[in-house]
C-alpha cells in the first residue's frame, strides 16, 4: 500500500475536474459552498479582494481558521501557501490539508525558488501565465495547474489571456516536427521531457482549471468553453450580494457551459456581482500575477 | 453498444476515453433526456456532495432512479459508488439509494492516506487488479443479493455486484487496466 504517489495527487485532481473551488473565510462559508455543490473550498483568513484592500505582508492562513473550515464539510479542503515558503507548506501538510496552493495571491516568500513539491506527500496547485510557467511548475511537482488570472478584481480579462495563451502554445506543439521541440522547450524555458509529452499527448499532464476574475455564471463558462476542467471563484461569491444562490448558479454553469439556455436561467436575479476593479485601472507593480515566474 | 457517462462533475472524460479504447460508443449524460437509447450508466467518481446536488436538478435523480429499478445496468466508481448505495454512514447526502449496500465517505482519511494498492480480483481472473484509492468510500454492509467481488486484506469491501448494478471504492477509469469496465460489459450483454 502506497500514499504520497504521483497518481493519486494528480487523480484528485482529476476528481475535481468539472467542479467548483470556492475561496471560505470562514466555517459558515464553507458550509454554504458545499450546500451550492462546491467540489472543494479553500480555507482563507481573507479573500484575494481584501488582501488587495489590506496590503503589507499576506502569508499562511492562522491554522485555527483553517482546522475550523476542515471541520466543518466533508468536502476537499485545500489552503495556500507562498511561493517558496516550503515551511508553511510542511505545516499545511500537517495540518492535513488536502491541496496546497502556492498562490500568488500571498507575498512571495523566495523569488528565485518555488516549492520543491516532489518532497511532499500533499499535492499542490501552482499558477500560470503560459505553457511554460505550467511546465516548470509542473517539473517541480505541481499535480493540478490553475491560470493565475488577476485575483480579487472581478475582471476575467487575464484569466482569458492566460488560458488562450496555454491552449495556443499547446496546439502549436503538437503541429510541430519532432526535431524542432528542443528549441521550443528553450524558447518556453520548460522542461524537455514534458514538451515531448505534450507533442504526442497534445494536452498537459494534469489537470488545467481557471482562476483570477470569475464573478459570474458566465464568466465559469466562458473558461469552461476555453477549455479549462474547472473554475476556481476566489471573492466572486463571497463579496458578492446574495453568495448562495451565486454559488450555486455558478455551479450549475460550470457543469452546462455548453448550454445556454440553462445558463441563462440560473443567471436571473442573483443580486449584485462583487463590485470588482478593471485590471487597467491596477498600477502594474500591485498587479498580482507577475509574482513567481 | 451504446454507454452513457454521467457528466455533471468528476472524472467523467477518463470513464469515456476508456470505453472508447473497449470500441464502445460513450457520449456524456447531463440531463434526463440523454438517457433515452442507452444500455448502461457510468457513475464517475468526483464530489459526491456536488453530483447528488447537481442529480436532483431536472428531474435527473428520480429517472435514473426509475432505470435501476426496472433492470438499466449501473456502473458507480468511488463517488458513483455512493449515489446509488441504499445508505450512508457519514455526510450530508441523499443517495438514489438503489443498490443493496451501505457505503462510508472518506473512509480510510484525508488525501494524505490516499493509496494505491493491488487487489485481487477473482472474477477479473488471477492478475492483481491496480486499485487506485482517492479519498475513498468503502463498504459497510451488504444486503440480500449483494456478491462481494473484491476486499483489501484486512477484510474492507471495496467492490459489489447486485444484479446489473456494479460498484468499486477505486478508480479502474484511472489506470490502463480495462478488465473492470469489461466486465461491465459483459453484464449487460447477459454473458457474466
Amino acid at each position: 500500500m502506497q500514499t504520497g504517489t504521483w497518481k493519486v495527487k494528480v487523480g484528485l485532481a482529476q476528481m475535481l475536474k468539472g467542479g467548483v473551488i470556492m475561496d471560505v473565510v470562514t466555517p459558515e462559508h464553507a458550509k454554504i459552498a458545499e450546500a451550492a455543490g462546491a467540489c472543494a473550498v479553500m480555507a482563507l483568513e481573507r479573500v484575494p479582494a481584501d488582501i488587495r484592500k489590506a496590503g503589507g505582508v499576506a502569508r499562511m492562513s492562522d491554522p485555527t481558521v483553517i482546522e475550523a473550515i476542515m471541520k466543518a464539510v466533508s468536502i476537499p479542503v485545500m489552503a495556500k501557501c507562498r511561493i517558496g515558503h516550503f515551511v508553511e507548506a510542511q505545516v499545511l501538510q500537517a495540518l492535513g490539508i488536502d491541496y496546497i496552493d502556492e498562490s500568488e495571491v500571498l507575498t512571495p516568500a523566495d523569488e528565485a525558488h518555488h516549492v520543491w513539491k516532489h518532497d511532499f506527500k500533499v499535492p499542490f496547485v501552482c499558477g500560470c501565465r503560459n505553457l511554460g510557467e505550467a511546465l516548470r511548475r509542473i517539473g517541480e511537482g505541481a499535480a493540478m495547474i490553475r491560470t493565475k488570472g488577476e485575483a480579487g478584481t472581478g475582471d476575467i480579462v487575464e484569466a482569458v489571456r492566460h488560458m488562450r495563451a496555454v491552449q495556443d502554445e499547446i496546439r502549436k506543439l503538437v503541429k510541430m516536427p519532432e526535431n524542432e521541440l528542443m528549441a521550443e522547450a528553450k524558447e518556453l524555458q520548460a522542461p524537455f521531457e514534458l514538451v515531448a509529452e505534450i507533442h504526442k499527448t497534445g494536452k498537459l499532464p494534469v489537470v488545467n482549471f481557471a482562476a483570477g476574475g470569475v464573478a459570474t455564471p458566465a464568466d465559469a463558462a466562458l473558461m469552461m468553453q476555453l477549455g479549462a476542467d474547472g473554475v476556481f471563484v476566489g471573492s466572486g461569491i463571497f463579496k458578492s450580494s446574495n453568495p448562495a444562490v451565486r454559488a450555486k448558479a455558478i455551479v450549475q454553469a460550470t457543469t452546462h457551459y455548453q448550454d445556454a439556455k440553462i445558463i441563462a436561467r440560473v443567471s436571473k436575479n442573483l443580486g449584485e456581482a462583487m463590485p470588482g476593479m478593471s485590471v487597467k485601472q491596477i498600477p502594474p507593480e500591485e498587479l498580482l500575477a507577475g509574482r513567481g515566474w | 453498444m451504446k454507454i452513457g457517462v454521467l457528466a455533471l462533475q468528476g472524472a467523467f472524460a477518463e470513464h469515456i476515453e476508456l470505453l472508447k479504447k473497449l470500441k464502445v460508443d460513450a457520449v456524456p449524460v447531463r440531463l434526463p433526456r440523454q438517457l433515452e437509447g442507452l444500455d448502461g450508466l457510468i457513475i464517475p467518481g468526483g464530489e459526491s456532495t456536488t453530483i447528488t446536488k447537481l442529480m436532483a436538478n431536472y428531474n435527473l435523480a428520480h429517472k435514473i432512479n426509475e432505470l435501476a429499478r426496472e433492470g438499466f445496468p449501473i456502473f458507480g466508481t468511488c463517488a458513483g459508488m455512493i449515489v446509488i448505495a441504499s445508505g450512508v454512514a457519514n455526510g450530508k447526502i441523499t443517495p438514489i439509494g438503489v443498490m443493496a449496500i451501505k457505503v462510508k465517505r472518506n473512509a480510510f482519511g484525508r488525501q494524505v492516506d490516499s493509496f494505491e494498492t493491488e487487489l485481487s480480483i477473482p472474477v477479473l481472473g488471477k492478475k492483481p487488479f491496480p486499485g487506485v484509492f482517492i479519498r475513498a468510500p468503502l463498504i459497510e454492509s451488504v444486503g440480500r443479493g449483494v456478491e462481494v467481488l473484491a476486499k483489501l486484506a484486512d477484510g474492507t469491501i471495496v467492490a459489489a455486484r447486485q444484479g446489473k448494478l456494479l460498484v468499486c471504492a477505486f478508480h479502474p477509469e484511472l489506470t490502463d487496466d480495462l478488465r473492470f469496465h469489461r466486465y461491465f460489459l459483459d453484464i449487460i450483454s447477459g454473458k457474466r
